[in-house]
């Protein structure tokens, strides 16, 4: 078995291009993730999360998303270079990606077998009938819908086993990556758990690596092994999950995330906040983007930091965390 | 349910009678002293009068007409002095020979244009495609028919000018003649489809679900007819049941235009001279055609959209 | 449809007319098209003072003329200036246009809003009279009307307004209900208004929105009824120019002076291209999402 990485992005910038303007919405990202591997994708809404996750499989909007620079490698290939053919063939079958909202995820006037069928059938264009059958009432049986209901359209189904059925067409090729984009937001807390628990167990089944974007950090405590933290369009933050969670070394934006957690045990009168707004992502920051808002912010913050080993396996975008500088905590 | 809606349908019907009925009443005029010319004698006028049942009260007039349809009579036409029903039935196939080709035309053609001009969208292919869609619908219906005369039949003289030949005078005839008449029927439809389908397309491709066919690997031509189609397909055909009433009363413009002996051309004649039972039968016919069609563009929503099948 | 509807708001309001403006004059079309709108309701206006010929004077010693330096665009079977005619048609268009689509306006949006506001049997009935009314295509209608109003200017706006009504009282009613449903007119009666208070602050300002810009579109439909009534002799009273009744005039002349008919026919065609064109824009501009909503 190699010892390859399965996801290797390198220095991934991506814009979008509208009639009045320009964003950046994603500037300079590394990840890599190896097979099997939970990353966790932290950050608030504009932060290039979804972004990132749509440029893994050259999905961004016609015309208007752009990459601008960087590589992206999957499973030996290079995206950014594939045809077109190579593409489709590896969307479905090799990574896949669960959208946020089950509710228009799923085409009104197609049987939700149908749409199982569908995924399988393009990839393995030499199964025969029974087989592919077989396969969508096995993976129906794994997310927990009775196989009786295979000839009902989604509108019958609630929220809840919408995304089942989108996990179910996510898991049915056997992928080697999900992407999984707040894929519990748009659900009941109590079947978030449900969710996620499934999505966890077909993971292991299968040894599928998955990025989980989300910005709840209490999923993430439940379900990752390392964890990214992005602001602005860049990773300010990237490490394993006990050293990000417990450790005492974080990116000040991470340290305000925490902080802003209510806890049962703590009485306090308001909830912690972080002050202001992201930056405008029309305008590219010079310097730190998070200066402005960051209460530890000094001198050195003019200039743009870069990811810093603070300890084994833990970056932290930050000139407090800069050894050059004499480091300060 | 399609019963409740046959139910809302045969009331609507029974509203336009009366609403074609009372309207007939207030046109000024009487049909007898029309029928019979400035010379009718006193004495003609009352006979006739009285033949017609004109001299009754309206209340009974209206009734009898409502009667008398239940077993397929319509009353006696004024103009043509035989029962209406003759008159209509007589002119209803050529009409039909009009409407139908066109619609059909109207709808294979426009929606194909508008898939292609979605599919293109921005570039030159989309632009031209709109701006004729655009033009064709602010084109008046009789101009353009005149200007095809002109063009067709006067300058390069290929298409006969008038009229209306059946099949069986040949069949190579009865097509020429039809060419023009059924071509400019179905412009404005072709333009109204295109833009509709146009525009239901681009809708579509924003969709989520749209989305997701393309993470799953499908290919473009099968996203576009599988997902985006029928998706879009919708609110096209509500756009079927308003363009099948317009044009019908396009015919009216289109039979006026190349003197064609049908259904639109009685009606105009019958309204000038005042032919009560006429026109209160023409237009009553008209208005149940216009509410089967609705019927089906129901029928054919439930078909499309599962989600409307199981509303019901 | 949450967010096409907005309760009033001083902020927004000047962010959304920022918009507004942004939108519909942002394309070169529109701006175009409104410029030849103006300009032929201007020449429409001072007809008298730029036209040379009288619209309505014959002489018949120049009739059929095609196109000259004395008479741009020719003279028709009676010798009257074409070009003249053509202007003077504008203002039936423009008169029949504007008044027919007012007033088909503001009665199908009354009715339609009482049909929604009142609910029950009137709703049914009224609905019930709009669908009859639509059973009937609108040039039967107009016709029919026509017949029974007669010729001239006033008959024929009748004509074609009444005609047009149905549609105006299907899409207010429409937007009542769907904003019936809204949770901050819920929100309206808890604060204990009564139905007609919540209709008046609430619901008719949300209603004329999608009500104008189904006017606009109806623009075009009513200029094109006219002319056809016109056409048909059902419409305006010859000798008054008007661009219906010069192409059913310029019909026996076609092969000897095609001018006639094809001219206000390019006339009718500009005018309603440029109101839809413009009526497209103003529907874009005022709410994108209503785009399905009004076909």
């Amino acid at each position: 078995m190699e010892d390859r990485k399965l996801l290797d992005i390198k220095n991934l910038s991506v814009v979008y291009n509208t009639e009045d303007e320009t964003v950046y919405a994603v500037d300079g990202l590394d990840i890599s993730l190896n097979r099997g591997e939970t990353l966790g994708l932290v950050g608030e809404t504009g932060a290039g999360k979804t972004t990132t996750a749509l440029s893994i499989m050259r999905l961004l909007p016609q015309g208007i998303g752009k990459v601008t620079s960087g590589s992206i490698t999957l499973d030996g290939k290079d995206i950014m270079k594939a045809s077109e053919r190579d593409i489709r063939a590896i969307r479905g079958n090799v990574v896949f990606m669960i959208f946020q909202d089950p509710m228009t995820s799923l085409n009104p006037v197609m049987t939700v077998g149908n749409q199982i069928l569908e995924v399988l059938r393009i990839h393995n264009p030499k199964m025969t009938k029974e087989d592919l059958d077989r396969s969508v009432d096995d993976m129906m049986n794994m997310v927990g819908i009775p196989v009786s209901r295979k000839y009902e359209y989604p509108h019958e189904f609630s929220g809840g086993m919408k995304q089942r059925i989108v996990i179910a067409i996510a898991l049915v090729c056997e992928p080697k990556l999900i992407l999984a984009d707040e894929p519990t937001t748009a659900l009941d807390v109590t079947i978030q758990a449900q969710m996620l628990a499934l999505i966890h167990d077909l993971q292991m089944r299968l040894n599928t690596a998955m990025i989980l974007i989300t910005h709840d950090l209490g999923i993430i405590a439940q379900n990752c092994e390392k964890v990214a933290v992005m602001y602005a369009g860049e990773i300010v933050e990237l490490g394993q999950i006990e050293r990000i969670f417990n450790g005492e070394l974080k990116h000040p934006y991470t340290r305000g995330l925490f902080a802003s957690i209510p806890k049962l045990d703590s009485k306090v009168k308001r909830l912690e906040m972080i002050e202001g707004l992201m930056p405008d992502p029309t305008i590219q920051v010079e310097g730190c983007r998070f200066a402005e808002r960051c209460k530890f912010a000094i001198e050195a913050c003019k200039d743009a930091p870069c990811l810093n080993e603070v300890e084994s396996d833990h970056l932290i975008r930050c000139h407090l965390y800069d050894k050059s500088d004499g480091g300060r905590q | 349910m399609i019963l409740r809606r046959l139910g809302q349908s045969i009331v609507v019907l029974f509203l336009v009678t009366l609403i074609v009925f009372l309207l007939m009443q207030l046109v000024p005029g009487d049909p007898i002293l029309n029928y019979l010319g400035p010379t009718a004698t006193k004495e003609q006028i009352q006979y006739y009068t009285q033949l017609y049942g004109y001299n009754q009260p309206v209340i009974v007039q209206y009734f009898k007409w409502i009667a008398g349809l239940f077993h397929g009579q319509m009353g006696h036409s004024v103009t043509y002095n035989i029962e209406v029903s003759n008159v209509i039935f007589s002119r209803l196939g050529t009409t039909l020979m009009i409407v139908i080709p066109a619609f059909v035309i109207a709808v294979i053609f426009g929606i194909l244009f508008g898939i292609i001009a979605a599919l293109n969208r921005g570039n030159a292919i989309d632009t031209t495609i709109s701006v004729i869609a655009n033009a064709g619908m602010a084109m008046p219906l009789f101009w353009i028919g005149i200007i095809a005369i002109l063009f067709f039949g006067l300058v390069l003289r290929i298409l006969p000018v008038q009229g209306y030949v059946s099949p069986s005078e040949g069949i190579g005839n009865w097509l020429r003649h039809l060419v023009m008449p059924v071509g400019i029927l179905a412009l404005g439809p072709i333009a109204q489809f295109a833009r509709q389908t146009r525009s239901s397309m681009l809708e579509v491709v924003r969709q989520d679900y749209v989305r997701t066919a393309e993470a799953k690997g499908v290919d473009r031509s099968v996203i576009i007819v599988r997902h985006e189609l029928r998706n879009a397909l919708i609110p096209i055909i509500t756009v079927m049941g308003v363009q099948l009433g317009s044009m019908i009363g396009g015919t009216v413009l289109i039979e006026s235009i190349f003197n064609i002996d049908g259904l639109g051309n009685l009606m105009i004649t019958a309204i000038k001279s005042k032919d009560y039972m006429v026109v209160e039968n023409g237009v009553f016919l008209i208005a149940c055609a216009v509410a089967v069609c609705n019927l089906l563009v129901d029928i054919l929503y439930g078909v499309i959209d599962p989600r409307i099948r199981s509303a019901r | 449809m949450q967010e096409n509807v907005k309760p009033s708001n001083k902020t927004g309001e000047a962010k959304r007319r920022a918009r507004f403006i942004r939108v519909f004059f942002g394309r070169k079309a529109v701006v175009v098209c409104l410029a030849i709108l103006i300009a032929i309701l201007i020449a429409a206006i001072i007809a008298p003072y730029i036209c040379l010929y009288k619209p309505n004077k014959q002489d018949l010693s120049s009739a059929l003329l095609s196109f000259s330096a004395k008479h741009l665009l020719g003279t028709d079977s009676m010798g009257r200036d074409v070009l003249t005619r053509i202007i003077y048609g504008a203002r039936i268009s423009y008169s029949v246009g504007f008044v027919a689509v007012l007033f088909s306006g503001i009665i199908g949006m009354f009715l339609g809003a009482v049909a929604g506001i009142v609910g029950g049997v009137a709703d049914s009935v009224i609905m019930r009279i709009m669908d009859a009314m639509l059973s009937i295509p609108m040039i039967i209608m107009a016709l029919f009307l026509g017949s029974i109003f007669g010729k001239g200017l006033f008959n024929v706006i009748m004509a074609v307004g009444i005609s047009m009504i149905p549609s105006y009282a299907r899409v207010t009613r429409g937007q009542v209900l769907t904003l019936n449903g809204l949770d901050y007119v819920t929100a309206g009666t808890i604060c204990g208004a009564g139905k007609l208070q919540n209709a008046i602050s609430h619901i008719i300002p949300n209603c004329l929105s999608p009500v104008i810009i189904l006017m606009t579109m109806n623009l075009g439909t009513a200029i094109l009824n006219e002319a056809a009534l016109s056409y048909l002799g059902m419409g305006i009273n010859p000798p008054t120019a008007s661009w219906g009744g010069m192409v059913s005039d310029g019909y026996s002349y076609l092969s000897m002076n095609p001018i006639i008919a094809i001219a206000p026919g390019v006339a009718i065609l500009i005018v309603v291209l440029c109101f839809n064109i413009v009526g497209d824009a103003l529907r874009d501009a005022l709410d994108p999402k209503l785009r399905g909503a009004l076909k």
